[in-house]
């Protein structure tokens, strides 16, 4: 009889900015076939685009060398392959780059694969296509729109996996397809097995985030405890041909794998959970139940998959006018009843001068900035006033913060402590597109 | 009683959109969450942050409720004016939420 086969993929990133050590830690010793880096959150790609319009080499993950210093050789010598959508912008400068660093660190005959076409922006039509959130065409953000990217599937992935690649850099992808397509490539699933992608797709969803499932984002300080968070390990998942699966982490990394934590990355980004929609299938988490097997062991049963939506979402990133953001803190004697007068001081003048904002926020924030010798009898012993508001030019929004600062001389006694920010807004609003019309594109590169 | 002292939670977002999972540390107390813990109380203890509706799911196999929230980041994460663009902390202040298990 032929063993069963098992395929065990790691989680080496759950962000764009993540630790890489527990990534290495988990190529080195997690006895993997792939290692997955999900590093692009929603606005991440409309900020590389920009990247990229200076300079057409750049537009891919800030930390995409580092890693890949790191990690590569340990990939090579464990027989490990990488995924990842550190391509953001410019899967193939990413592509590029990444096979230099192979050839710096001596390591030959790497496939290195670009997956690229979810750039739809010359697919755009600004009269038709109305934004999810506002409803409005998208000739409202007219020439303000910066880049529109497709969540696309696990297709271009697998090409690139059918051509014997070793490392795949995608641009926008779903987060769950990074790990679905290495399960479809090794079982040869068909893609119409809706209940197997389903299993699949709970694979990634709970991997995606990396630590959070091991314990990372979990602890209270209280009531749920973490062991050795300083030591937070990166997940696993052991996979079998029928799908059925269990989630781990290396024996000697801090952190917990347990249905508590398992249950709360389940949960995470989910809406309706019996219709988590993915570019692959619409994946069925209503009927999943959880069982530990033995310490940071939990076995996952029941997740499915029922159907395919035929659309992609894309995530469009425009210009979005400016924020400004400005403190200052008031403490000791009557500290909570000086922030109060400041801000209607602040919103008096606003109105004398007539300074139009689209929004804006008045919050009170504090424990012990200003005093280490915490003293409960005074409450609160401090107020950090902060004014946010958002303008629709870079000029208002530095008069904002400008006049927040005049609350120095001006307003009431001993505020202290100034900060000043005017930072530009890029936002992200969502549209959907035909899936058919989204074509994944794969280029390769040899070390 | 308040909710955290039976269960745990995390908030996950989507544009102008948080997700609050409430989810039993012990799963003999998920009919008191699924009684107790409506949309409606829920909606009334977070006030104004929350300025859309609010959607219950129930998960019975893992005892837990998930509540989707519309109009809950000022905009959504990518140009949100709050401290906390995410929603990140919401799932905390849900569980100072008061359960009273006698009526």
């Amino acid at each position: 009889m032929i063993p069963e086969k098992i395929i065990r993929i790691g989680s080496g990133a759950g962000y764009s900015g993540d630790r890489i050590e527990p990534a290495v830690d988990l190529i080195k010793e997690g006895n993997l076939d792939y290692i997955i880096f999900e590093c692009l959150a929603e606005r991440t790609i409309a900020l590389a685009q920009l990247q990229k319009m200076q300079d057409p080499e750049l537009g891919y993950d800030p930390l995409l060398e580092e890693r890949m210093k790191a990690c590569l050789t340990h990939c090579v010598s464990k027989k490990v392959k990488l995924i990842s959508n550190m391509g953001a912008a410019n899967p193939l400068a990413a592509a590029k780059k990444t096979a230099t660093i192979a050839q710096e660190l001596g390591l030959t005959n790497l496939k290195i694969a670009a997956v690229f076409g979810d750039d739809v922006m010359p697919m755009l039509d600004f009269s038709t296509q109305t934004f999810l959130e506002s409803g409005e065409p998208l000739s409202v953000l007219g020439n303000k729109i910066i880049s529109a990217n497709a969540y696309m599937g696990v297709e271009g992935i697998l090409i690139a996996l059918e051509e014997g690649a070793d490392i795949i850099l995608t641009g926008r992808v779903a987060d769950p397809s990074l790990f679905l397509a290495p399960l479809i490539h090794e079982f040869d699933w068909s893609m119409n097995d809706y209940p197997l992608l389903g299993k699949g797709t709970v694979l990634g969803h709970l991997m995606e985030c990396a630590g959070q499932v091991c314990g990372g984002y979990f602890a209270d300080g209280v009531k749920k405890q973490v062991q050795n968070l300083g030591n937070l390990g990166y997940p696993i998942a052991e996979i079998k041909n029928d799908g059925s699966f269990h989630i781990t982490k290396l024996k000697d990394s801090g952190g917990m794998v347990t249905p508590a934590t398992c249950k709360e990355q389940l949960l995470y980004e989910v809406h309706d959970p019996s219709a988590y929609l993915t570019p692959d299938v619409v994946a069925d988490f209503s009927n999943i139940t959880l069982k530990e097997i033995e310490k940071d062991k939990v076995e996952v049963y029941g997740a499915s998959g029922k159907t395919l939506t035929g659309k992609l979402k894309v995530s469009v990133g425009y210009h979005d006018g400016y924020m400004a953001e400005a403190q200052i803190s008031y403490g000791g004697s009557y500290a909570l009843e000086r922030g109060q007068l400041a801000i209607e001081i602040v919103k008096e003048r606003l109105e004398a001068r007539n300074l139009v904002v689209e929004d804006i926020l008045f919050d009170l924030i504090g424990i012990n900035s200003l005093f280490k010798e915490y003293n409960s009898d005074i409450n609160p012993q401090e107020v950090r006033l902060r004014v946010a508001a958002k303008t629709k030019t870079k000029e208002a929004a530095v008069k904002l913060v400008n006049e927040v600062e005049t609350l120095y001389t001006n307003g009431p006694a001993a505020g202290g402590g100034i900060s000043k920010l005017v930072t530009e807004v890029i936002a992200i609003q969502s549209i959907l597109i035909d899936k058919k019309k989204v074509v994944p594109q794969v280029e390769y590169f040899e070390s | 009683m308040k909710l955290k002292e039976i269960a745990h939670s995390r908030t996950g977002d989507k544009g102008d959109m948080v997700n609050i999972s409430v989810i039993a540390f012990d799963e003999k107390d998920y009919p008191i969450i699924q009684k107790k813990v409506t949309a409606e109380k829920v909606k009334l203890f977070l006030g104004e942050t929350i300025q859309g509706e609010i959607i219950r799911y129930e998960v019975a196999t893992l005892g837990a409720i998930n509540f989707v929230m519309h109009k809950a980041l000022r905009g959504g994460v990518t140009r949100s004016l709050r401290l906390d663009k995410h929603g990140k902390t919401l799932s905390s202040i849900l569980l100072e939420m008061p359960i009273n298990t006698n009526d």
